[in-house]
């Protein structure tokens, strides 16, 4: 025997719904952010499947391609005929007229259409799985490199080498937040838990962290990593050193929350009940600042990329041969280089828009994160 | 007053210690000291170093004395001769090569504050008052585009376009004419034509927070009950509002000294490389790299006491302007 339920109503899925159920209803009503957090899953894919994305390797370098201009997707054949298919031309070496330097130039003579699926450039996907299988590409890849993006001044293919460079800065990203987190609950915790002088002495350090000014003393701190380290090392460590001030954002979450619901009724009666005091940390208050936390984290993502490119950027961050975004810019460092290979900045777009959408998910998160606020 | 400014400046004292503790560990961390590297740079040039010279140079720096005493007598001699120590890589006494460079991001970041106020003023208070109109809402998203580009990516792409478009050259302070001449009223003026670049680009990412608080702060106000009793006063909607909410949300323009202040300092480092501006940033980087550790930690510690410094009269100013945080 079946008990019929009654059709529930909207109204009812409102008042019936969980606290995250809310917080997702209310997050996609807010559509910029939704749109970004897609954009955000796409950049991550992008990043973990580098080699397969990458129509190139991205050491890959020849002088006949030196600072090639981006080639542009065609869909009219010279002929005047139309092709669903995109296709490039190929790239042929000529000399300016008037300044008589070597430059790269597209000859309509050589068409390539785009194809999904081909074969290139052999690489091995998270030092596993050996394949030769890019998500796109151009037939002839092995005589002439597929320029989506440009080549740099060593004639390296931009594209590809902006996908490598996203694992790096994307992930610093993520590890750095985790670092902030690690610090910032424990120490905004006992901040927030115990009060008194403890608190009084950790709001102080915040207090000085805060008012320094973070590129010199990151450029200052970095230094001092060992020269020897290997590349790994120097990136968990700048990682750290970047996690330095940012823990300093999520103390404060932590500790404002902390304050306001050692407050809460709920609280009072959880200790009334006689439950014990990690229960009630772990079970009563951490769960209410949980959504809290991960806006505050997806805010702090930014600070955190751009902490990486700045530091690289400037010559005393990731060194290359390490491929990221920061080390990418360093080859568009001076206005001469900029003049010539425009393309060269690429890399500070995709900056951007990573940033952007940060910022825009963490401010949906944001409202989102308080479902019963009117 | 005079107790809160007292301590106030109580709290300043220990702050700077603490840094100067800091810069001095950040001096020592690189392995070898300035003696070593002097020995190699001697060795490299031909020149043989002496175990007696280096001793006496040892002794002459205070080298041989344990770290503590270094750390005093290296604080006692900032305090009262201004002494930084030495420049290895320059072969000059930090203090000369910083004050003029120091003086320049002085003057940039404070021109950037300004500005930014002269912006952010008039945008607040319309984006506060007309709520949800088109004008807010595109300060909104230009408020998160100019929080999300780097000041450095914006300082190349404005270089790139003045050159490819204009043919301007935005870099340094002076143009080729005037670098090397004494003051006068021209350079004075071909200065300021160099000079906005770089307030422009520090001003964006400043003046979008600056806008966002402002206007938080003003609709607050303006949904509290005074406003509605001035209103039903009949008192002229401009008038009204300059005169209370505006005044009450105006502290954060204040208290945008402390938390603005340490993001121009490092702004101005950065963007200083890309616009080859003579600021602390250049020589900073460049005694980084090679291990001039003197003269890059009093960079570190005389930027982090000048946001410091911030810090300190923004608490001043805002004791002063409100009489809630004085009488607290």
């Amino acid at each position: 025997m079946t008990v019929a339920t009654p059709p529930k109503s909207a109204e009812a899925n409102l008042y019936t719904a969980s606290q995250w159920q809310l917080m997702w209803w209310r997050f996609s009503r807010h559509r910029v952010a939704v749109v970004s957090m897609i954009l955000l899953v796409f950049a991550y894919g992008a990043a973990l499947f580098a080699e397969f994305v990458s129509p190139h390797d991205p050491n890959r370098f020849s002088s006949s391609w030196v600072l090639a201009p981006p080639m542009r997707l065609h869909f009219t054949r010279p002929d005047g005929s139309f092709s669903l298919r995109p296709f490039v031309y190929g790239l042929t070496s000529a000399r300016d007229e008037e300044t008589l330097a070597m430059v790269v130039v597209p000859d309509e003579t050589q068409v390539h259409p785009i194809r999904f699926w081909v074969k290139g450039d052999p690489y091995t996907l998270w030092g596993q799985f050996d394949s030769d299988l890019h998500l796109f590409g151009i037939d002839v890849w092995a005589e002439q490199p597929l320029f989506l993006l440009g080549a740099d001044d060593l004639g390296r293919d931009l594209f590809s080498r902006i996908m490598y460079g996203a694992r790096i800065s994307l992930s610093i990203g993520l590890l750095g937040v985790g670092f902030s987190l690690l610090f910032g609950v424990v120490l905004g915790g006992i901040s927030g838990y115990y009060g008194g002088l403890i608190d009084v002495i950790i709001q102080r350090i915040i207090e000085l962290l805060r008012s320094l000014p973070t590129i010199p003393l990151w450029l200052t701190l970095v230094v001092i990593l060992p020269p020897h380290w290997s590349a790994l090392r120097v990136y968990f460590g700048i990682t750290l050193i970047l996690s330095l001030i940012g823990w300093t954002g999520m103390a404060r979450v932590v500790r404002g929350r902390f304050l306001a619901l050692r407050e809460e009724d709920f609280i009072m009666a959880a200790r009334l009940a006689n439950a014990p005091q990690m229960r009630i940390i772990m079970r009563h208050m951490v769960p209410s600042f949980t959504s809290h936390l991960i806006a505050q984290m997806t805010l702090a993502v930014p600070g955190m990329i751009l902490g990486e490119t700045a530091l690289s950027f400037l010559g005393l961050g990731l060194q290359p041969p390490v491929v990221s975004w920061g080390v990418l810019l360093q080859g568009a460092q001076n206005l001469r280089s900029v003049v010539l290979a425009p393309w060269l900045l690429l890399p500070g777009l995709f900056v951007v828009a990573v940033i952007l959408a940060f910022n825009f998910a963490g401010d949906g998160l944001r409202d989102a994160a308080d479902p019963y606020a009117i | 007053m005079w107790k809160f400014l007292l301590q106030r400046l109580l709290l300043f004292i220990p702050t700077f210690l603490v840094i100067s503790v800091i810069t001095f560990v950040l001096i020592q961390a690189p392995p070898g000291d300035y003696i070593n590297s002097y020995a190699t740079q001697l060795e490299a040039s031909g020149e043989e170093a002496s175990e007696a010279l280096l001793l006496a140079l040892r002794k002459r720096y205070g080298l041989d004395q344990p770290v503590y005493i270094q750390y005093v007598k290296w604080l006692w001699g900032i305090f009262t001769r201004l002494d930084f120590g030495h420049s290895m890589q320059w072969n000059r006494p930090v203090g000369d090569l910083i004050w003029d460079r120091l003086a320049w991001t002085v003057l940039i970041s404070f021109l950037t504050i300004i500005f930014t106020w002269i912006l952010a003023f008039p945008i607040g208070i319309y984006s506060a008052t007309h709520q949800y109109s088109g004008f807010d809402y595109s300060f909104t998203f230009l408020g998160f585009v100019g929080a999300g580009i780097p000041d450095f990516l914006l300082a190349l792409v404005l270089m790139w376009l003045g050159f490819a478009f204009f043919g301007l050259d935005m870099g340094g302070l002076f143009s080729e004419a005037f670098r090397d001449a004494p003051w006068s009223w021209a350079k004075f003026v071909d200065m300021l034509k160099h000079l906005w670049v770089p307030v422009v680009v520090l001003s964006v990412s400043s003046t979008a927070g600056l806008i966002r608080t402002m206007r938080a702060n003003l609709l607050d106000e303006l949904r509290k009950p005074y406003v509605i009793t001035a209103r039903s006063k009949g008192m002229t909607e401009w008038h009204l509002v300059l005169k209370y909410p505006v005044r009450v949300a105006l502290n954060p323009f204040i208290s945008s000294i402390a938390y603005v202040l340490p993001q121009l300092v490092s702004g101005t480092t950065i963007i200083s490389i890309v616009l080859s501006l003579p600021t602390t940033g250049p020589i900073q980087i460049r005694s980084l790299m090679s291990q001039d550790m003197y003269l890059a930690g009093s960079i570190f510690l005389l930027l982090a006491s000048l946001t410091i410094l911030g810090t300190f009269i923004s608490d001043i100013l805002l004791a002063v302007v409100d009489p809630r945080i004085r009488l607290e």
